[in-house]
């Protein structure tokens, strides 16, 4: 039984005529890494906010077919409930951090909970070390740089340890090195610790060595559902649903033009070694 | 011409966002200037039009000093397409957003809808022409926010993180776009972290940190220099990466595209090894 199962799924919000997510399947196994990619308006947030529950508990409108999580219909369960199975992380992080310290931060949603005080601190301290973010513990997140904050947001939702992370383009606001080190975590945390990572985002390059499923979304439909090499090998690079690293699109004008045999690489290593290695 | 000289700039909180900068723009360039954010970028920017004014040095706009012109008088030479767009639509309809900037800078009714309908089709949004600003796409928003500008046709181009949150589709366009504003002959000034965009448009590039100049040259050079670019919390692109891997089996670390890296690739490798 996969983790998460969405079953012919479309959702209408509330006073639209075009269906956001039409007759969507898509199910996901504990410990994935997946991308869910498309141009702005294909309906790759909507699914998100389907799979935590925002959708139809805050976003209302017609919600037709079914989505499990660990079981658990997102729909009918409590908010509370279901944020200590899916975590969601934020586009801007300054939407999701009001405290005045990191530490306040992070054990808010705690707080809510119930949890005892042993158990907070005991919880603040691990997703303060396992994001090396000890220092920070006393400051302010408005002080911080775009991508401390991020990482303060995502310290917020994982204190709650839930199994599923969901992240709305998490560093659309980043520079390139902060994008990077958030990205890397995400791998950390879902290769080392077995977190499941779902996340929406405009750049491929950085993510693809790390992805066990690239999911394509266009017109609110599942276009392209697989392996990321699988899909960067069939999806024609003309139509540009999404942006297609310049490491896929030389490999395949080498190939298309040129005769080159070499599988698709994922990183600049695997394409060295395929031009040069044996 | 655009001439900033030593420019320093103090925020009221006390924040110094730019320490001595000086550059200079000539007439029909492409300059990105690159940088983390907090790096000084936006704060440059914003002194192009008069909207800041520096705390030391001074910047010249074809021999105007900042100091003694109006922000007005400014833009009509030069356009600033900032990051948000939605903080500066107030009109009802898209039409009357573009025309309004016109007609503050006192063009005819005639001669402002001539322009108007030019700008949106550019764009490609005259079919949207009668709907609400708000009630467009991110996407939208961002080519709207362009169509203001280029509506008056300012000299100097000025666009704030043209990419921030675009799509593959609406990269595309945004790419063609500058290549179109420059082959008529505008000068365009970018602001962006994007190397993956910025590489393919082969600017002249300004490395920004901390709020001082660290790098000032040709895209063929500052793009393929992983230390310069790390300076600026900049990654290398993809290509200059691969090619620098590559260097050691004689191919030139040079190409920037796609295009010249692979021809550069299969006629160097191709011959001496088995595919």
């Amino acid at each position: 039984m996969p983790l998460i199962e969405v079953r012919d799924l479309s959702f209408r919000y509330a006073g639209t005529e075009d269906w956001a997510l039409k007759n969507v399947n898509l199910s996901i196994e504990g410990g994935e890494f997946v991308l869910i990619a498309g141009p702005t308006g294909c309906g790759k947030s909507t699914l998100l906010k389907c799979l935590n529950g925002l959708i139809p508990h805050i976003y209302t409108g017609d919600y037709v077919g079914s989505v499990r999580v660990k079981n658990l219909d997102p729909a009918s369960t409590p908010t509370y409930l279901m944020s200590q199975h899916v975590g969601m992380v934020l586009q801007n992080p300054e939407n999701q951090l009001f405290s005045l310290t990191v530490e306040g931060d992070i054990a808010f949603a705690l707080e809510n909970i119930g949890l005892d005080r042993s158990e907070m601190v005991r919880r603040v301290e691990k997703v303060l070390r396992d994001l090396g973010m000890e220092e920070f513990r006393h400051r302010s997140p408005y002080e911080l740089s775009g991508g401390q904050k991020q990482k303060v947001a995502i310290a917020s939702v994982l204190a709650l340890q839930p199994e599923v992370l969901l992240l709305d383009e998490p560093t659309s606001s980043l520079d390139p090195v902060s994008a990077k080190s958030i990205i890397d975590l995400l791998a950390k945390l879902c290769m080392k610790d077995g977190l499941t990572v779902i996340l929406t985002e405009h750049r491929l390059d950085l993510l693809l060595q790390y992805l066990t499923r690239l999911v394509v979304m266009d017109s609110g439909r599942i276009i392209y559902d697989d392996h990321p090499r699988k899909v960067l090998e069939s999806i024609p690079m003309e139509d540009s649903l999404i942006p297609i690293p310049k490491l896929i699109q030389l490999v395949r004008m080498m190939r298309h033009e040129y005769g080159f045999s070499g599988c698709l690489p994922l990183t600049v290593e695997e394409l060295v070694e395929s031009l040069v290695g044996r | 011409m655009i001439e900033v000289e030593n420019v320093r700039y103090v925020y009221p909180s006390g924040v110094e966002a730019l320490r001595g900068v000086s550059l200079e723009v000539r007439e029909g360039e492409l300059v990105a200037i690159m940088g983390e954010n907090g790096s000084g970028k936006t704060t440059l920017l914003r002194h192009l039009n008069g909207l800041l004014k520096p705390t030391e040095g001074r910047v010249l706009i074809d021999g105007q000093d900042t100091r003694q012109s109006t922000v007005a008088e400014l833009s009509r030479k030069v356009g600033i397409v900032f990051q948000s767009p939605d903080a500066m639509f107030f009109s009802e309809t898209v039409y009357s957003e573009v025309y309004f900037s016109l007609k503050m800078f006192g063009y005819t009714d005639e001669e402002a809808s001539r322009r108007v309908e030019w700008a949106l089709r550019l764009m490609d949004l005259w079919k949207y022409r009668d709907r609400s600003p708000f009630t467009l796409s991110g996407g939208e928003k961002k080519r709207l926010s362009i169509a203001i500008v280029l509506a008056w046709q300012p000299k100097y181009v000025v666009i704030d993180e043209p990419t921030a949150g675009q799509d593959a589709p609406n990269r595309k366009r945004l790419e063609q776009l500058i290549s179109k504003l420059r082959s008529e002959g505008a000068t365009v000034i970018l602001s962006s972290h994007d190397v993956e965009f910025i590489i393919d448009l082969r600017p002249r590039v300004i490395l920004l940190s901390g709020g001082r100049i660290v790098a000032d040259g040709p895209a063929e050079s500052i793009l393929t220099d992983e230390d310069k670019l790390e300076r600026a919390s900049l990654l290398l692109p993809q290509i200059p990466l691969i090619m620098k891997k590559l260097a050691v089996y004689g191919v030139n670390p040079g190409c920037l595209t796609v295009d010249e890296a692979v021809r550069e690739i299969t006629s160097r490798l191709k011959p001496v090894r088995e595919w």
